[in-house]
């Protein structure tokens, strides 16, 4: 077994509103045929599971590791009132807080449980641009990276001594000081943090080398430099990417294809590549998406629905379905969606409690239900 | 001229442009604070950046068909238009109405909607809402040419209350579903054609094509609605109307320009929950826009000349924008006098910091103030303004190299040497500890006129750029 501390999380976040019916979809359900008459999956295309649900057909790669028993399944995941606003729903995703406006983000309090005097500036790193709120926690500092290869501050001093004493400067300007109005604070904590973070992550960038070979798009650009920041073993405990537009109002069947291939072929590399350096089992990937879409279709998309899938996927995941397929019986749909049977935050609570080994109870406010999908043991 | 007048315009400048340097900010000041915010808001720009110099240096920009040269375009008349105001209301606009390439797949139809800002967005609200609601680009973005008679898509109708007008919290989910009714049969021309090449990201067999609205009469559902307790056979027109008529819109509105003109507010999705930072500012913004019937132009006259405007307590309240940030500093630069492929990769420098032009994250827009600071993007905004300060070559800051040298005599102190080369910048005003941390860096290399030379002054000129001060407006 190996130690807590060689653990990591993750996060890859839908953006938009993924439509779980058409990600797995119930293709021999008559209901689903009638209010998809538009946008539907024939049973031809889809990759079966259990002869009623199948995998869209662009989810090969997934398939194949669900094949291997690493892959659960959260069917009907979602919360109490469903909000249909983009915005909202992902902020309660975000905070875990589906009642008030909460301050902060699920993540960022977590690495807050894991690094209380923030030792670590890369305890938690985000790639892509601007801070997601679920990462967002005061006094947190987060890595958040566009592209691994050219981070660092003020490239064009050159020389040692030169910049060393620019970068000097620059800590003087940016740390702590009298009479801080809220932007400089956050100036001041972000530039800091991104000294001392670029200093790290430069490292990891340089250190890697492996056989696999991603494709060029934006999730698998950031997956690779998340197997890259894996490798280095450098501390991270948290990473996040996002993946989107998911929000397909019109034109689904393609745009939807197109984004599941791509997500789904990135995950197959990151896998072969954490087995290729023996990582398989310390990492454990959730992908969630601020909410499900409406039952019937509009005549080239969905709307904005509720209840939703997430997935957790890794070696040290026990594969299968949880949560329970939403009927789509008329009398069992919320305002033409399908209903939540499972709250999120039992999903967070299983990561927390299971895989992080943190308890999940301040985290969340509350003592969750939680799943069995982390392996025993790991 | 006072020291105090000029640091005031300069706060004038950064708020309705991008920032002006010393010998604009002499000239503003002497026409006199008032008259000069009247000639800003009134005046049409008299040189506009011809548009065949665009087309002969960089093609691509004139006709915008794809992704970056749209942006890159707009950047450059940000940086080059005598009236910048008009630059900055379009980029207002965009932020509320957050229109994105990722769908459109069509770069012209976004010009336009940019276009539609630079001519409506000054004019009064409910003009502006209804050629919202009729622009091409929107009409995709928000799928309302997907909306029919008998199936009705509430996207733009959910966006129009939340996003655009009265926000969260001031209406039912039936008024979005009345609001979407109402908007049933606006659409676009040739709609089934025009949203497979924006799906298929298609060039063929005519290019990207500009796109038109159309209104379908046997498309509208014009049975009776009721929306916000009226009740009629409603239009989109008549949705608009009433939209406008609510306190909730004025307020709304208000927010948004006291946000991006006066001081960072917290981003939409927390205003139901904080009140505003000035709640009585936004109650005078919110009488002005029912006094004037709703003129944006009156209120943005009654913002600048305000207390609240002109007091020193929001002076460099906010974070720039990314677009704010490259265009300010590319006007100080002055390094791109053509429209050429390098200003085109300056313009992606704004990606880099989170905001792509055009190309939202989401229908959302922004979340702006601190929320556009991370340690990711303070790498790139930091990296971004000191190299650009710090390149001597480029024509601006060799004049600005030159006016401090010809100023500078071997008796002056250091204090003098950076309050003059700040003054050469726009007036920026920056706390002791950046003054001290600056001194000991001159101190340390700079003892003579003679060391005043290039190298010095570049590293000198790239620490200003990296300052926490220089990320503010």
């Amino acid at each position: 077994m190996k130690d807590k501390k060689d653990k990591s999380l993750v996060v890859i976040q839908l953006s938009g509103g993924n439509d779980a019916m058409n990600t797995i979809v119930p293709y021999n359900n008559g209901i689903y045929h009638d209010s998809r008459s538009a946008i539907h999956l024939t049973e031809k295309e889809i990759l079966d599971i259990d002869g009623s649900l199948g995998f869209h057909p662009e989810m090969g790669a997934i398939k194949n590791l669900w094949d291997q028993n690493k892959v659960a399944v959260i069917n009907g995941i979602g919360y109490p009132v469903p909000n249909r606003s983009h915005f909202r729903s992902m902020d309660i995703w975000h905070t875990a807080e589906s009642e008030s406006i909460a301050p902060d983000g699920w993540l960022g309090r977590t690495i807050r449980e894991i690094d209380p005097s923030h030792n670590n500036v890369v305890t938690a790193v985000n790639f892509g641009r601007g801070l997601p709120r679920a990462l967002v926690c005061k006094d947190v500092p987060v890595a958040s990276v566009g592209d691994l290869e050219t981070y660092g501050l003020m490239p064009d001093i050159k020389g040692k001594s030169q910049r060393h004493d620019a970068l000097s400067y620059f800590s003087r300007m940016y740390g702590p000081n009298q009479g801080r109005d809220a932007i400089l604070e956050a100036l001041g904590e972000n530039g800091v943090s991104a000294m001392n973070g670029a200093d790290i992550l430069s490292g990891a960038n340089s250190k890697y080398s492996s056989s696999i070979e991603y494709a060029d798009n934006p999730i698998s650009n950031n997956l690779k430099d998340i197997a890259k920041v894996i490798f280095a073993d450098v501390g991270t405990k948290i990473y996040y990417a996002q993946h989107g537009s998911f929000d397909t109002h019109a034109g689904e069947l393609f745009n939807h294809a197109k984004l599941w291939k791509d997500l789904s072929d990135a995950l197959g590399d990151f896998y072969e590549d954490l087995k290729e350096h023996d990582k398989e089992d310390d990492v454990t990937v959730l992908l969630f998406s601020e909410f499900g879409r409406r039952i019937e279709d509009n005549g080239s998309g969905t709307d904005h629905g509720s209840g939703g899938v997430a997935f957790v996927l890794g070696g040290s995941v026990n594969g299968g379905f949880y949560g329970e397929q939403p009927s789509l019986e008329l009398s069992e749909q919320i305002e033409g969606d399908m209903k939540y049977n499972n709250d999120f935050r039992s999903t967070y609570a299983t990561l927390l409690d299971n895989w992080m080994g943190i308890d999940s109870v301040p985290i969340l406010g509350k003592n969750y239900e939680k799943f069995n999908f982390i392996k025993k043991g790991t | 001229m006072s020291n105090k007048d000029v640091m005031l315009m300069a706060h004038l400048m950064r708020r309705v442009g991008f920032g002006s340097s010393k010998d604009e900010l002499e000239k503003y000041v002497k026409n006199g604070y008032d008259n000069q915010v009247d000639l800003i808001i009134d005046s049409e720009p008299n040189y506009e950046i011809s548009k065949h110099l665009i087309n002969r240096y960089q093609p691509d920009y004139g006709s915008p068909m794809g992704n970056t040269s749209n942006g890159a375009s707009w950047l450059y008349k940000m940086i080059w238009s005598d009236s910048p105001f008009k630059e900055k209301i379009s980029l207002f606009w965009h932020g509320i109405f957050a229109t994105g390439y990722a769908k459109l797949a069509n770069g012209i139809v976004l010009h336009d909607q940019i276009k539609m800002f630079s001519k409506f967005g000054l004019g009064n609200y409910r003009d502006l809402l209804i050629q919202l609601s009729k622009d091409p680009a929107m009409i995709i973005w928000l799928d309302n040419c997907e909306s029919h008679k008998g199936a009705v898509n509430e996207n733009y109708g959910r966006e129009l209350l939340e996003l655009f007008s009265m926000g969260t919290g001031n209406y039912t989910e039936k008024d979005i579903k009345e609001a979407s009714r109402a908007f049933t049969g606006w659409t676009i021309a040739n709609k089934d054609y025009m949203t497979t090449k924006s799906q298929r990201d298609s060039v063929w067999p005519y290019g990207r094509l500009a796109m038109h609205f159309e209104y379908k009469e046997d498309d509208h559902d014009g049975d009776e609605k009721i929306f916000l307790g009226e009740k009629g056979f409603f239009n989109g027109e008549d949705i608009i109307d009433i939209i406008c008529k609510q306190k909730a819109t004025a307020k709304f509105i208000s927010r948004h320009m006291y946000s991006f003109f006066v001081e960072d507010e917290p981003p939409v999705p927390e205003w139901p929950y904080k009140e505003p930072n000035n709640p009585q500012a936004i109650e005078l913004l919110s009488e002005v826009y029912f006094d004037t019937g709703y003129n944006i132009k009156e209120m943005l006259r009654f913002l600048f000349k305000s207390e609240f405007f002109k007091s020193e307590k929001v002076w460099n309240k906010r974070v720039k924008s990314p677009i704010e940030l490259v265009a300010g500093t590319l006007r100080i630069t002055k390094e791109f006098e053509r429209p050429d492929k390098q200003q085109s990769s300056a313009n992606s420098h704004t990606s880099f910091m989170g905001q792509h032009a055009m190309n939202p994250p989401s229908v959302e827009g922004w979340h702006w103030g601190t929320e556009w600071l991370d340690s990711g993007t303070v790498v790139e905004r930091v990296n971004f303004s000191s190299s650009k300060l710090g390149n001597v070559n480029n024509s601006g800051i060799r004049k600005i190299i030159d006016n401090v040298k010809s100023n500078i005599s071997n008796q002056d102190s250091t204090d003098f040497l950076i309050e003059n080369i700040l003054e050469e910048l726009g007036s920026i005003i920056i706390s002791k500890t950046t003054k001290d941390t600056l001194k000991d860096f001159i101190d340390s290399k700079i003892n003579s006129l003679e060391s005043l030379n290039d190298e010095n002054m570049s590293e000198l000129l790239q620490l200003i750029g990296a300052m926490p001060e220089f990320q503010r407006a």
